[in-house]
This record gives C-alpha cells, structure tokens and sequence, in this order.
C-alpha cells in the first residue's frame, strides 16, 4: 500500500503522527483494527492524516516524456523526491528501459542494484537501479515492484557491474535474476538457508546447522 | 569456479588468502594459471560479513551512526560522512557553514591518512620496505589529529546527523595547518623513493590496465577510473558539503595501468592538503548543529546520496517509513563494487602481479563484506 503516489498534501506540519503502531489513542477507531481498510467515518477527524506514501511530485523532463512516450503503459510512475528523479515500471521493462537510457540517454554507468522487502505488499520487493550519466551529470532511480515468486531479467547483458550486484540480491533478499551467468550467492556461505535482508528474517536469526556443522559451535543467542 | 585440475592439463589452480598478507584481510582469490599465466581469477567475499544493513533496521537513525565507521575502517570519517548526508537529505536539513566546514577538513585529513595506509602496504606488496615506515609515521600525525578531535583514531564517529557534536578543540587550526607544511614535503620523500626507480616502475606500468570505457562497464570510480582518463570526482561533479567554494583540480591519467593509479593518489594527497589550507583559513565562528530534533524521524520517502570516498563512490540509499529507524539502508560500497574488475585486470597478466593489482585497487574488506 505504499506505492500508489498521494498527488498533494505536504508532509511537514501536523505534529499528531497517526502511524499504524498507535490505534488505541485515536478516537473514531471503534472498528477492530483499521489497518489497511480506512474507516469511512474517518472524515470527522480534523487534523489531515500525513501521508503514508512518499510525497513525490511528478517528474516534468524531456527525458521522462521520452520513456513515457517510448515504453507507454509499462511506465508505472516518472516523479521526483527530494530532488531526486525516479521512475517506477512494470518489471519486464526494467531491462529495457535500462539499456535504453544506457544506448540512447547515455546514462552509462549503472551505481547500483538493490532491493526493499515489503512483506504486507501483494508485490513484495521493490527492485531498485540507480543509474549515472557522465556525460549529464545526473541520476535516475529505476524502480520496480516484483512478486515474491517473480524471477526478473538480468541487466548483465547490458551493465557488466551487475552481476555481483545482483548476486548481492539474490544472497540477501533470495531475488533470482533469470539469465545471470553466475546466480550463486556471494557474502554468505553458498549452502546458507534463509535470506538476511527480507523482513521476516530477525537480527537474532541465523542458519544454527550451518553454524554448527562449519564452526562447531553452538550459537550463543 | 575454476573448473577441476587434472595433472595432464596445464592449468593449475592456485588458492590464494583468504589468510594472505598481501590481499589486505580477507580476501580469497581462486587463480585459474597456465604456468605463470593468470586465466582467471574468482573472488571468494564474505569473510567479514557483519550484516550491516540488517542491523541498521534494527537500530534508530543516530544510533546506526557509529556502525557506519567499521565499513572502510580506515575512512571512517568519510564513510560517516555519507551517512550523515544521506539522513540530512531525508529530513530536508543542512549542517551549519562551520560545521561543513570542519567536516571538509576531516573527511580531507582522512584520506590522506587512508591513502598514505593504501601506498605503505602497496609498496610493502611490490617489495619496497621502506615507504611503509615513512607512511604510517605520517599517518599517525593524522590520527593524532583525529584523537585530539573525537577521542578515537580509527573509527571515529567524528560527525552526527544534523553536523557535529564536538566543537573543535583549542588549536586545531594551528594542528591541521602545521600538518599541511609538514607533509608536502613528506609526498616528495615518498616521490623520491618510488616515482623514478626502476623496479617500481617496471613492475607497476602497463600492469592491470583497465580503460576508461571497462570501467564504466565495470563501474568503478574512484582514483581507478581518474587513471584511465575520466575527469570525475563527485566532490566536482556533484558538491556536497561546500566542496564547491574550494580550488583544487582532478588529477587524471591516461593509461588507467597500476602507474597511473599510483601518482592519482600522490597527487590527490597534494590537492587534500590544499583543500584543507583552504577550509582552515575560511573556518569562521558560528553554530556546529543544524536543526533536527532529539528524536529523528524523516518523513516517508528515499534518497540516494553519494560522495567521493577515497575509494570511489560511496553511496547511501535510504528508505524511510515515517518511523524513527530506517526501513532500509543500502550501502553503495566502492571497494565491492572496484574489487569486480579484478578479474579482468589480471587475466593475461603474471601471477606476481596479482599482488600488484589487488593493492593497486586499495580495496578494504570491512566495506566489501560490510
């Protein structure tokens, strides 16, 4: 639920941070647990709820017209946060929306892959590019929303960079890049079971058989 | 991985580290040779792997500062440097001018400290004794520096979100200009010793080239892509921190071999003390804490911010949940990111030059494994 973008309503002012962990204090919240289903008695309550999603405004270039235009309704999302531009696509345009800015908007050098776990999302990961053009100076983020079963492209084909960068994602976040030369892991031992970095993995968690088999050691936690 | 050895063939497969006093910590580098002949090499990461990322959700935001020091432990001011920016940057503040100012000259002091460590060992590598000894006495005035600052050496924990928390102490201009005078002259010894003599110079040109265009194939910066020929230092491309109001120049160098990379760093240690002479003489009264409250709590969002570490770029991608711990925090560590060329830097090489390669690209493994 944190994607879809609010179109107004700047975050700073009103101090009352209505987040999820505080449902007993508000007062119109009789309901169960009003999680993701808004109550629609909700429009009584004065102070306007800060937005739960990023308060990105839409990203006005020549550059993000030319992808709309080029990749259409695969286009998700082109905005701006902080100054920072990004573009949301469906997950089978990443690649090519890569190599397209890398070919013909110079954006040649690829900074970095990585990924967000949202496990209460229907589409768990954010699957995120940071891309750099020399001859421009500038960045873009390439983001993209993938399902937990969902096996994206790689982008070795097209920035040689990614494929630790990849194999990172897939050791941490368990992310599988289909047509990667080299999908094993890469920091954690390559028998390890389970996926560091996914948010139902706790700080305290770790592969106890591997730890004992390799090390023989008990863990101490 | 290499593929098996069988005694008929010529390949041999040799491990090297990950206990090797030449691969800096824990590197394991699996060799694939034809007798002298380098046909590949497999990094083997992951020795050093702390979970630094885990542990940043699991932490607040001021609370996750110091961890940041243990990546490049021997640029930790600019590693918190990065951090510090990144958390600014979501919550929309900026450090106060002395304080920039002050962090200019640290992060500046740092790594001349960090690469006076990387030509010591470097040269201890090639063979040279000697120069190690003149670094690490350098080294230590730069330390003492720090410890005179924040109390530690090496993981400093120098700045806090929002600019610094500790005024700088009675003298310190007058220490960071006597370091200034004492140390150019310092480069020219070591210039002395190294930049001419013939066995540094045959075992370093045309030894583990990589063009402009492989590494930014490959995405290595830092003084690695300066070698080949790029003229691109995010303090100039992208400034932050007030690197815009300071004269300095990119050095650069055309054949991107081990050479070149040498005298980049020489001379980006000249151009750091010139930074700081001019930092030192601008340093003005004025408040060192910028506005962010005792409790931080940036607004839902993200940001990706970068700075010219002394490896390359290192980057801080954050994602904020609207709770007072990061939802996320990626690390764009430039040492993981450099160490992937290795592979095309040696092969084709000698097997003696391996050495010469994996201290050429200066990386540190406490960042690669973070």
């Amino acid at each position: 639920m944190a994607e879809e973008p609010k179109p107004e309503g700047p975050p700073a002012a009103p101090p009352p941070h209505g987040e999820a962990a505080t449902p007993p204090v508000k007062p119109a919240a009789p309901a169960a647990k009003p999680a993701p289903p808004k109550p629609a008695a909700a429009a009584h309550a004065a102070p306007p709820k800060p937005p739960a999603t990023m308060a990105a405004t839409p990203w006005d270039s020549d550059l993000a017209k030319e992808i709309k235009e080029r990749f259409g309704d695969r286009i998700v999302e082109t905005s701006t946060y902080l100054g920072q531009n990004f573009v949301v696509v469906k997950p089978d345009a990443a690649v090519p929306l890569i190599e397209y800015l890398k070919l013909e908007a110079d954006f040649d050098y690829l900074v970095d892959v990585t990924a967000v776990d949202w496990p209460k999302r229907a589409e768990r990961f954010d699957l995120v590019y940071i891309l750099y053009s020399f001859a421009r100076n500038e960045r873009v983020r390439i983001k993209t929303y993938l399902a937990e079963s969902y096996k994206p492209e790689t982008a070795v084909n097209v920035h040689l960079t990614a494929n630790w960068l990849e194999r990172e994602v897939f050791d941490m976040f368990g992310i599988e890049f289909a047509g990667h030369p080299d999908m094993r892991r890469i920091l954690l031992p390559e028998e390890w079971q389970g996926y560091p970095l996914r948010k139902d993995y706790s700080i305290l968690q770790q592969d106890d058989r591997w730890v004992q088999e390799n090390l023989g050691i008990e863990s101490g936690q | 991985m290499p593929d098996a050895t069988f005694l008929d063939s010529t390949e041999l497969v040799l491990n090297m580290g990950p206990q090797h006093p030449s691969t800096h910590g824990v590197l394991r580098v699996i060799l694939k040779l034809d007798g002298e002949k380098v046909l590949g090499a497999d990094c083997v990461i992951g020795y050093l792997h702390r979970g630094v990322e885990k542990i940043a959700e699991n932490r607040t935001f001021a609370q996750f500062n110091p961890y940041v020091d243990r990546m490049d432990y021997v640029a930790a001011v600019s590693n918190g440097l990065g951090y510090c920016l990144a958390v600014e940057k979501v919550l929309n503040v900026e450090a106060p001018p002395r304080a920039q100012i002050v962090r200019v000259i640290l992060t500046e002091l740092n790594r001349i400290a960090s690469h006076l460590l990387w030509l010591g060992t470097h040269a201890l590598d090639i063979g040279a004794i000697t120069p190690v000894f003149y670094c690490l006495r350098e080294r230590e005035e730069a330390l003492k520096i720090f410890e005179k600052y924040c109390g530690a050496r090496l993981t400093t924990h120098a700045f806090r979100i929002g600019g610094l928390l500790y005024e700088t102490y009675d003298g310190f201009e007058k220490d960071i200009r006597d370091f200034c005078t004492m140390f150019l002259p310092k480069v020219d010894e070591y210039e002395e010793l190294l930049t001419n003599n013939r066995i540094w110079v045959s075992r370093l040109k045309n030894v583990g080239v990589l063009t402009a265009d492989e590494c930014k194939e490959y995405g290595v910066t830092g003084p690695v892509l300066r070698a080949a020929g790029v003229q691109w230092d995010l303090r100039k491309a992208q400034p932050y921190s007030g690197y815009e109001k300071y004269d300095f120049e990119i050095p650069t160098r055309q054949n991107g071999d081990t050479y070149d990379r040498y005298t980049v760093r020489m001379q980006e240690m000249r151009q750091s003390v010139r930074i700081m002479r001019q930092a030192v003489e601008s340093l003005a009264e004025g408040p060192i804490m910028g506005k962010v409250g005792k409790v931080i709590k940036p607004a839902v969002g993200e940001a990706y911010v970068s700075i010219e570490a002394p490896k390359g770029e290192l980057g801080y991608y954050v994602v904020c949940d609207g709770a007072t711990q990061p939802y996320r925090v990626r690390v764009r560590p430039p040492s993981f990111v450099n160490l992937q060329a290795l592979d095309r830097m040696v092969r084709g090489g000698l097997v003696a030059d391996v050495v010469a390669v994996i201290g050429t690209l200066d990386i540190v493994l406490g960042e690669v494994d973070r």
